[in-house]
């Protein structure tokens, strides 16, 4: 049998699981909805422009807090990995600093940007930083010497250096780290938006609570995992795929 | 220091040499005519910091490369030849001493020596045009130059139709050539080659051979090749150099001036590889010996 073929019964097989425990009645259907009731929801939010309001809203602050992440977390973690001194101090708070869950850093944040997009972006960026920073850097090292010799022989110097020889060396290690900084920042964003009328999807799941409406909560959570999945099936698979054709090395499974 | 003339009993046999030498097509930079220094290393030694106390790689090296030479360097693993190279590509400074390239003093490292290593060093995240392409790029040459030179040099090494491929898409001769291809592209005065055939079968590096000697020949570059194997450097050297095991000091140096082109296969060659040889048997000892010992403490 391929490899499709087996999913989709997987998720079939699934979905009439649910289907069935739902018939039993064990719960009130406002506590436990049908898979029915949640296609529902989801129909009726996207033909009421709300669901893709929250979708428009949450992407551009991902795009944004991920973004800033990305481009902070790489030049962060060059800089740890070639500087002895920064290894000694700012890498070793790095690694114990990410060990905090993102939304310890919501109190924090409403503190001092109130409930704003400044605290939702603080949060994500908080989120997804880290890993990144931790990733690039340990690429970086792993890069063989012979790479950043034979860029030197070849008249690379100081930045020509990073952005030509480490920074590429280092890539398929870093893609893991952006990979995984993603999935930090996605969580994080959906957490940081439950916190006020924010009109993200975390806004859309806490509406759902307050108005006991337990079809649209899966309907949100449905969208949140098909988003998270899209992104690291379509967009990182490609490039790790690109990568490892051009290494010659095997993708991990 | 004695310079020995590979000779000898062989005074006839050179002289058969000369003559031969003349209907040569393939003409050598007579090593005689220029005796202009090039690169030069001025009592260079080299140390090295280990868990088991200070290592002495290099001590007290005096060498002068001439302008146009073909210079191999032989001795046993571990008597400093990579260190050696390290040193005048300057990726690595002495400890003592100091390196010196047309009357300048080296400190770091420069496109006008470009070193091909051992482990060759290519870049799998770059087609094989762009790796050739690489050294050109960095000194900053326009986009149709650096093409125009990245294709000149990948004719040279004939690997013309695999310009697009990624490295890992080539056979072990094939990196061989596009290493020397991104080396001779950079257009390096001193080319300094570590030990680049070691790894391949004796047909891919027959072939190496002669390209590398005819490329030599069409440039008039000054090499620098550092082997284990002694038959290989007579094969393509003007002198030879033999460096001691460790620490690793100038023990003795040739010059063969056998005909070019030559081949492994030639009974002078052969010869002359034996005479040498049997000098570095001692030294081989000595690299075992430690080998031995070492074990033994273990």
């Amino acid at each position: 049998m391929k490899k499709g073929a087996r999913q989709l019964l997987f998720y079939l097989f699934l979905l009439a699981l649910w289907q069935l425990i739902a018939e039993l009645k064990i719960w009130p259907p406002y506590l436990f909805p049908t898979p029915r009731s949640v296609l529902e929801a989801l129909r009726a939010g996207f033909t009421d422009q709300s669901f893709w309001v929250s979708l428009g809203v949450s992407t551009r602050r991902i795009a944004l807090g991920y973004g800033l992440s990305v481009v902070l977390g790489i030049s962060l973690g060059l800089l740890i990995a070639t500087s002895r001194f920064l290894k000694e101090t700012l890498g070793g708070l790095v690694v114990s600093l990410q060990s905090l869950p993102s939304l310890c850093w919501l109190p924090l944040a409403v503190l001092w940007f109130g409930l704003s997009e400044k605290a939702i972006l603080f949060v994500v960026v908080m989120g997804s930083l880290l890993s990144v920073t931790i990733s690039t850097e340990l690429g970086v090292r792993h890069v063989p010497k012979i790479y950043s010799m034979a860029g030197r022989n070849l008249g690379a110097r100081g930045l020509s250096l990073f952005v030509f020889v480490l920074l590429p060396a280092s890539l398929p290690h870093l893609v893991s780290g952006l990979k995984q900084g993603w999935a930090f920042a996605w969580r994080s964003l959906v957490s940081g938006e439950m916190i006020f009328v924010s009109l993200g999807l975390g806004h859309l799941l806490m509406m759902g609570r307050d108005l006991n409406d337990m079809s649209q909560v899966v309907a949100v959570m449905v969208l949140i995992v098909t988003i998270g999945f899209l992104v690291d099936g379509l967009l990182f698979r490609t490039i790790e795929k690109r990568i490892h054709q051009k290494w010659g090395t095997a993708m991990p499974a | 220091m004695k310079i020995w003339t590979v000779s000898g009993a062989r005074d006839r046999r050179i002289a058969l040499v000369l003559d031969k030498r003349m209907s040569n097509t393939l003409e050598a930079p007579d090593l005689l005519a220029t005796q202009k220094s090039k690169l030069s290393l001025r009592n260079v030694s080299r140390c090295f910091e280990t868990p088991r106390g200070v290592l002495a790689a290099l001590q007290d090296i005096h060498l002068e490369v001439r302008e146009g030479e073909f210079l191999c360097i032989v001795g046993p693993s571990g008597c400093g030849k990579s260190t050696l190279l390290n040193l005048m590509a300057g990726l690595d400074r002495p400890t003592a001493g100091e390196v010196w390239m047309d009357g300048r003093h080296v400190d770091g490292p420069g496109t006008d020596r470009i070193l091909i290593f051992q482990e060759l060093g290519l870049f799998p995240w770059l087609t094989v045009r762009e790796n050739v392409e690489f050294g050109l790029r960095m000194n900053g040459l326009a986009k149709r130059e650096r093409r125009a030179r990245g294709q000149h040099y990948l004719r040279l090494v004939h690997l013309s139709e695999f310009e697009e491929s990624y490295i890992h898409q080539l056979s072990g001769g094939m990196k061989q050539r596009v290493a020397l291809a991104r080396a001779l592209a950079a257009q390096p005065d001193v080319l300094l080659m570590d030990e680049p055939f070691a790894s391949l079968d004796a047909q891919t590096r027959d072939m190496l051979h002669d390209e590398l000697e005819r490329i030599w020949a069409e440039t008039g570059q000054t090499i620098v090749f550092v082997t284990h194997n002694v038959r290989e450097a007579v094969r393509l050297g003007d002198r030879i150099v033999m460096l001691t095991f460790r620490p690793g000091r100038i023990k003795n140096q040739f010059c063969v001036q056998l005909p070019r082109p030559r081949h492994l296969e030639d009974p002078e060659v052969a010869l002359t590889a034996r005479e040498i040889l049997a000098q570095l048997r001692e030294e081989i000892h000595k690299a075992v010996e430690a080998e031995y010992q070492h074990e033994k403490r273990r």
